[in-house]
């Protein structure tokens, strides 16, 4: 019985070492290799790391981290009580909810960032609303288009939801005897969430923690599309790379170096769940 | 398990009309032509009514959004296209590459009726030079040609634009919008310098860094395409345009917009037609361009998307209607057309590129970066200590 369920598994080896392993091998090569005069004479070399660590590309880097880490962060401040409140209300309401925050997820990224553009922009539906005419704040407001807070406010709104769900997924899981219990023992209400709760929903907020970071460190379609391409991101970096200077070799180096980055850090998430057995809502996979 | 049949047939169903549609081409046996353009520049009726004209003929139709990223898919991918429609310097690299095809014109007879003095001024330009010389009219009919300038709203800006100095001041903070290119932004500071666009001198380059990187606070956003919608709804003052999206943006916005050709000089380009070596149907290809320098397709061409025609009559005709004084469309004051004004074409900067890539990218990456690598530095330091202490931690156990 068992035997045969395991055979079930070889379609998925098979998809994974296709479309994961081979790529990310291939990427490996590239980056360790000089490809002009096809695979015959392959010279390898470190010329393309070496390359990167120049002061242009750790501004680069810096910028992208920073930025990422900031989405992070307000994800992290509207997710969790949003998550919490979600937690609080009734079952049959909660999937409600829940489906509103999956719902946009069906449309297009990057549909949904121009919605934005146009919701920012200096002509755009919040300046109409705030500036003189209608007048909700009274000052000349120029739009929040091509600066930091609007490619922020993009990738707090395109992540939220991985941010949400695992977290939810957690605090539903918790068992109300426990904390019923904390409550016969004299705790209070503060006590309670800071003492029982939240270190038991510690796990969903690693998960989303990482499931936020990755896709805003390695973005690059928001930042251009609402940054106004006023820097560029390591994303961007990347793309340019392959897509405008035919350079595989360099791109490829630099996604290595940003694979290793995301690594260490979720390595470093992972020391921090040590001791909590359960994992989150969405599961780390290792 | 009423539930997985249902599935089951549902992507049954899906599947066989793929399946269906594609059997559908194979029966009739048509060659299909890969044409490979700019975005949002023909009119697609076009393509629809030569397929009409020659029913074997399936025309598919890709577009891209700079030469650079047109190269990169040419010359690196699998895909073959049998028409290409890039820009006068892109064309000399890829002829110096012995990526084109020389055309046959005998199997192009319209093209008799493009403008002599635009094809006499690309032969001057790439025959009669001390780099090495390349016959670019046998190897590309231009599709449209133009210049480079600024469109301001002339309600918000009223001092006299004629230089492209109005860049540089800070009464117009965010209300700049620059162009997302190397070549286009770099041009625009060369020329302010006093320099060629073409340069190839590591100092002048330098200086033109320097030079936009002074800009950069006043600049509202480096963009490309994004610049047409960003203009019609008057969302900055100024900007740096193509003539033809200059005259379009002029046709479409509810604002008061007019286009000037600086006088420092500006980009006089071409865009032309050419097929790659790698051409299935060299043949069709043929046809395809010999069709899109018919009078009569060119003015349906011109008429969307607002790009100066090279088509002698169609030109006339359009500046004849409505266009005679706007600059935009017919730039009669470059040196082109006996005016005063200095402009030159692109050239192929060969291995040099490099240098203006690296160039544009410390532009574009320069700002305040001091908060973000202190930040930054914490954090690093903050995970090591952490995973110093961490081990420790663990030892202990």
């Amino acid at each position: 019985m068992n035997r045969t369920f395991r055979s079930l598994v070889y379609p998925y080896v098979v998809w994974i070492s296709i479309m994961i392993v081979v790529p990310f091998l291939l990427i490996f090569l590239y980056s360790i290799t000089e490809s002009r005069g096809g695979p015959a004479n392959l010279k390898f070399t470190l010329s393309h790391y070496k390359e990167f660590f120049s002061a242009t590309n750790i501004k680069i880097l810096s910028k992208s981290f920073i930025l990422a880490f900031q989405t992070t962060i307000y994800c992290l401040i509207l997710g969790f009580p949003t998550a919490w409140i979600i937690s609080k209300i009734s079952k049959s309401k909660q999937s409600v909810i829940i489906l509103f925050f999956i719902l946009p997820m069906w449309i297009n990224m990057l549909l949904r960032t121009y919605a934005w553009q146009i919701i920012l922009g200096r002509n755009g539906i919040l300046s109409t609303i705030l500036r003189p005419p209608l007048g909700l704040l009274g000052i000349d407001f120029q739009g929040l288009l091509y600066t930091d807070a609007a490619v922020i406010i993009g990738m707090v709104y395109n992540f939220l939801p991985f941010m949400v769900l695992p977290i939810y997924t957690t605090l539903i899981k918790i068992d109300k005897n426990i904390i019923d219990a904390a409550y016969d023992l004299g705790a209070t209400t503060r006590q309670v969430f800071l003492r029982v709760i939240f270190p038991l929903s510690i796990p969903g907020i690693v998960t989303g923690i990482i499931m936020v970071f990755l896709p805003s460190i390695s973005s690059f379609a928001i930042p251009r599309l609402l940054g106004g391409g006023q820097y560029v991101l390591i994303g961007n970096l990347i793309e340019k790379q392959f897509y405008l200077l035919g350079n595989w070799n360099f791109g490829s180096a630099i996604s290595v170096i940003l694979m290793i980055i995301i690594l260490l850090s979720m390595r470093i998430m992972k020391n921090t769940d040590e001791a909590k057995t359960s994992g989150g809502g969405l599961g780390i996979p290792w | 398990m009423n539930k997985i049949l249902k599935s089951f047939i549902f992507v049954l169903c899906i599947s066989s009309i793929f399946i269906l549609s594609n059997s559908k081409v194979n029966a009739q046996e048509k060659i299909s032509l890969n044409v490979f353009n700019w975005g949002e520049y023909i009119d697609m009726s076009v393509i629809k009514d030569f397929e009409a004209l020659y029913p074997n003929i399936d025309v598919i139709y890709e577009t891209y959004d700079s030469n650079e990223s047109m190269y990169t898919k040419l010359t690196t991918g699998d895909a073959n296209y049998d028409v290409i429609i890039p820009s006068d310097y892109m064309l000399e690299k890829l002829i110096k590459e012995e990526w084109l095809l020389q055309l046959d014109y005998g199997k192009i007879p319209n093209r008799q009726y493009v403008r002599d003095d635009l094809l006499e001024k690309l032969e001057a330009e790439f025959s009669n030079d001390t780099r090495d010389s390349i016959a670019i009219n046998d190897y590309a009919v231009p599709y449209f040609w133009g210049t480079v300038g600024i469109l301001y709203d002339t309600d918000k800006v009223k001092k006299t634009v004629d230089s492209w100095e109005i860049l540089w001041d800070e009464d117009y903070k965010k209300q700049i919008y620059m162009y997302d290119s190397q070549r286009d932004s770099l041009m625009v500071a060369l020329k302010l310098l006093g320099y060629s666009m073409n340069s190839t001198n590591r100092e002048e380059l330098e200086a033109a860094k320097d030079l936009l990187i002074e800009q950069k606070p006043l600049v509202y956003a480096y963009v490309t395409d994004t610049v047409i919608r960003g203009m019609i709804d008057g969302e900055a003052a100024l900007a740096v345009v193509y003539s033809g999206d200059a005259a379009y943006i002029m046709d479409e916005s509810k604002y008061n917009l007019d286009f000037v050709i600086p006088k420092e000089g500006t980009n006089f380009w071409f865009d032309l037609m050419a097929i790659p070596k790698t051409s299935k149907n060299v043949d069709a290809a043929h046809k395809f361009i010999n069709f899109m320098c018919d009078p009569e397709i060119a003015l349906k061409n011109t008429e969307e998307v607002m790009y100066s025609s090279p088509i002698e009559s169609v030109f006339n005709d359009v500046i004849e209607e409505e266009w005679a004084n706007n600059i935009a469309y017919n730039p009669t004051n470059i040196d082109a057309f006996g005016g005063e004004i200095q402009t030159e074409i692109f050239r192929d900067p060969g291995e040099f590129i490099k240098t203006y890539d690296e160039i544009w990218s410390e532009v574009l990456s320069d700002g305040n970066y001091i908060i973000p690598l202190i930040i930054g530095g914490v954090i690093l330091v903050g995970i090591g200590v952490y995973l110093v202490v961490f081990k420790k931690r663990k030892k202990r156990y």
